[in-house]
């Protein structure tokens, strides 16, 4: 394993928690002016492993690898935030946000096939890295995808919390 | 009243569950549905005791699932059966062995039907290594005979309910149970391929291998022999490890993602390499809580995508820890954990306890070598692939000439490396029998650069220093 010869173990590989400093490490959280002009993707793929799900499934050539072990190489200009990826990743590594909307409210795509999908109004928690609840959220869309069989779901957050919401917990599970 | 464990709604499954049927259990009516296994069905009507051991009469209950174990065997219209593997059938009166069963008719030694059957190419075992190569070597016109001991083919795939990595030619984005579904259709279709489930490889004779099933035995002469025959899951030695609700991974995956029956509702994992982590997401959509992972090592085995997703839904994944007991008398009540030093061992003081009805074991798996041994072919302990694996070359030919392996069998890995490896092998065996085609040879070269750059990963740092191991050197 590549980190048995290191002496401090990383937070994400005692706990699974990925911390925001080390996705803004990898460059794969856009700069603000980016992220205040519209939807992108974020992903939270931080180990090199044998995966290339989402340059396929980008019809913009948004995300590079020379080979598949690499990380994923996100073109923030190019990236349209549609979210096929977020359908595709095995991982559920990639999420959407969008804080180009007026006020004090924003959007996050994610893949969800935890639990019965929740529905257009459903008000749903959000949850941070660690699986804490941090607010809640509205649903303003559902569909599944054909080929991963995976629910795509958009959430209605506030503004502040579009970048630590990692999940949702369906209200009731 | 006990309560049922039947998953009535999943995310991603569509249980296809047959007519129901009642059975009896000890006298008392359980319903059951066609197609399921009688564990299945048992199971699900919560009941843990299947049966209890003679000498010291300990409370036994399903562990593997698939028919290896023997932990669940019980008494149906007077025949003792691994109720695992016994589809259940309307009326059936099931009891619990008491004492030593009598025998009866079934067990009468007549031989049954004897067969002869001639083939190209027989592959033992139906997983993603040997349902790749037998689709390579129909269409290239070689007869095959592919053989699994199980009732479907697919091997682990059919368990399989999250989406796949890897690149689009190998199914990535699709989820394992899917690409088990497909390959079955495909191979269904292809007239040079016979397949036969539920048949067991016995072993191998001068005048051939010897196969045998439900209806006889067969004896098969075939000009090469593809073994890719997986691997089987490791135990862990900690007090009352034998309680019913101790179960392998394996095991608690068939049954919740073949029958739709939750293993438990409260439940401790142990281990987290990729099983640990995947199967506590499954846990997770088939409605079960899991209190935690734990995990021996200081850092999580397994890869992050995995265990970023189960810790995101709140399940903590505790290092440096294991499982030194299991607490309960018919069933598992509760798990007592300890933090362990360097060299793993427990130390004292730090016991915890932890309540929970089932503990599941994901902690690794051992390539299953018994057959590749018995054909004489050459083995070595290779820890790094999970134990003895048999030695060969790159292009998976083993000392004996015409004998070829693939998949966990020559290493644990996963089911793209090992339907790459099905691949190399069944292109070995069309060089071997059609000439060194230069189509033949560049499609064998472009499996084998596939694999050494699926292996280019830090993650898989392991496998290919075991592999360097394992490989016979070139020119021998």
């Amino acid at each position: 394993m590549m980190v048995e010869r290191s002496n401090t173990l990383s937070l994400e590989r005692r706990t699974g928690v990925i911390p925001i400093q080390k996705l803004r490490e990898l460059g794969y959280v856009p700069s603000g002016d980016r992220l205040r002009r519209g939807a992108v993707a974020i992903f939270e793929c931080i180990e090199p492993i044998p995966c290339n799900v989402c340059v396929f499934a980008c019809p913009f050539k948004a995300v590079e690898m020379s080979k598949i072990t690499d990380l994923p190489k996100v073109d923030f200009s190019k990236c349209t935030g549609c979210a096929l990826c977020v359908a595709q990743c095995p991982g559920q590594a990639i999420r959407v946000v969008d804080l180009s909307g007026e006020e004090g409210s924003a959007s996050v795509i994610l893949q969800y096939d935890l639990t019965k999908p929740p529905i257009k109004g459903d008000s749903v928690a959000l949850l941070n890295e660690y699986g804490e609840e941090i607010g809640v959220g509205e649903v303003e869309l559902t569909y599944k995808h054909k080929r991963s069989e995976a629910y795509v779901i958009k959430v209605k957050v506030p503004k502040e919390l579009a970048l630590t919401t990692r999940g949702i917990r369906v209200k009731g599970e | 009243m006990r309560e049922s464990r039947r998953v009535l709604h999943h995310p991603v499954i569509d249980y296809k569950r047959g007519k129901e049927v009642t059975i009896f259990f000890d006298g008392e009516p359980i319903k059951a549905f066609e197609g399921e296994s009688l564990a299945a069905a048992i199971y699900a009507a919560g009941i843990n005791v299947f049966g209890t051991t003679l000498k010291y009469g300990r409370p036994r209950g399903p562990f593997c699932m698939v028919g290896k174990c023997g932990s669940c065997m019980i008494e149906v219209d007077g025949e003792v059966v691994r109720s695992c593997i016994t589809p259940v059938r309307e009326g059936m009166k099931v009891k619990r062995i008491k004492g030593l069963p009598k025998l009866t008719k079934s067990h009468d030694l007549r031989p049954g039907k004897v067969g002869k059957i001639e083939t190209d190419v027989l592959v033992v075992g139906a997983g993603p290594a040997g349902m790749g190569a037998a689709e390579v070597l129909a269409s290239e016109g070689l007869n095959v005979l592919l053989v699994d001991d199980q009732i479907r083919l697919g091997g682990q795939l059919i368990k399989q309910t999250h989406i796949f990595f890897g690149s689009e030619e190998l199914f990535a984005g699709k989820r394992g149970f899917r690409i088990a579904e497909e390959y079955e259709k495909k191979l269904r279709k292809i007239k040079n391929i016979q397949i036969m489930l539920k048949t067991t490889a016995l072993g191998a004779f001068k005048e051939g291998v010897m196969l045998a099933n439900e209806e006889g035995t067969y004896l098969v002469k075939a000009k090469y022999i593809l073994l890719s025959t997986g691997a089987f899951e490791n135990y862990l030695l900690f007090e009352n490890n034998d309680l019913p609700g101790v179960m392998g991974a394996g095991g608690a995956q068939t049954l919740m993602n073949l029958y739709g029956v939750l293993p438990g509702k409260e439940i401790l994992v142990v281990g987290s390499g990729n099983v640990g982590l995947i199967i506590t997401y499954q846990l997770l959509q088939a409605g079960a809580r899991v209190k935690a992972i734990i995990e021996a090592a200081p850092q999580i085995g397994g890869w992050l995508v995995h265990a970023a997703k189960v810790r995101r839904y709140g399940v903590p994944i505790i290092t440096k820890h294991t499982v030194v007991a299991a607490e309960g008398k018919e069933r598992v009540r509760a798990a007592v954990i300890a933090e362990v030093d360097e060299r793993w061992e427990p130390i004292k003081g730090t016991e915890k306890r932890i309540a929970c009805d089932t503990l599941l074991l994901a902690v690794g798996l051992t390539p299953n070598t018994e057959l590749v041994r018995q054909f004489g072919v050459e083995t070595k302990y290779v820890p790094e692939l999970g134990g003895l694996v048999p030695v060969r070359n790159e292009y998976l030919e083993t000392n004996v000439p015409n004998i070829f392996v693939a998949g966990d069998v020559v290493g644990v890995e996963e089911a793209t490396t090992a339907f790459i490896e099905g691949w190399i092998a069944a292109y070995s065996i069309l060089i071997k029998e059609l000439g060194p085609q230069p189509r033949l040879v560049s499609e064998r070269e472009k499996y084998v650069r596939m694999l050494k750059e699926y292996r280019s990963s830090p993650a898989s740092e392991r496998v290919r220093r075991g592999w360097k191991y394992a490989e016979i050197p070139e020119g021998e």
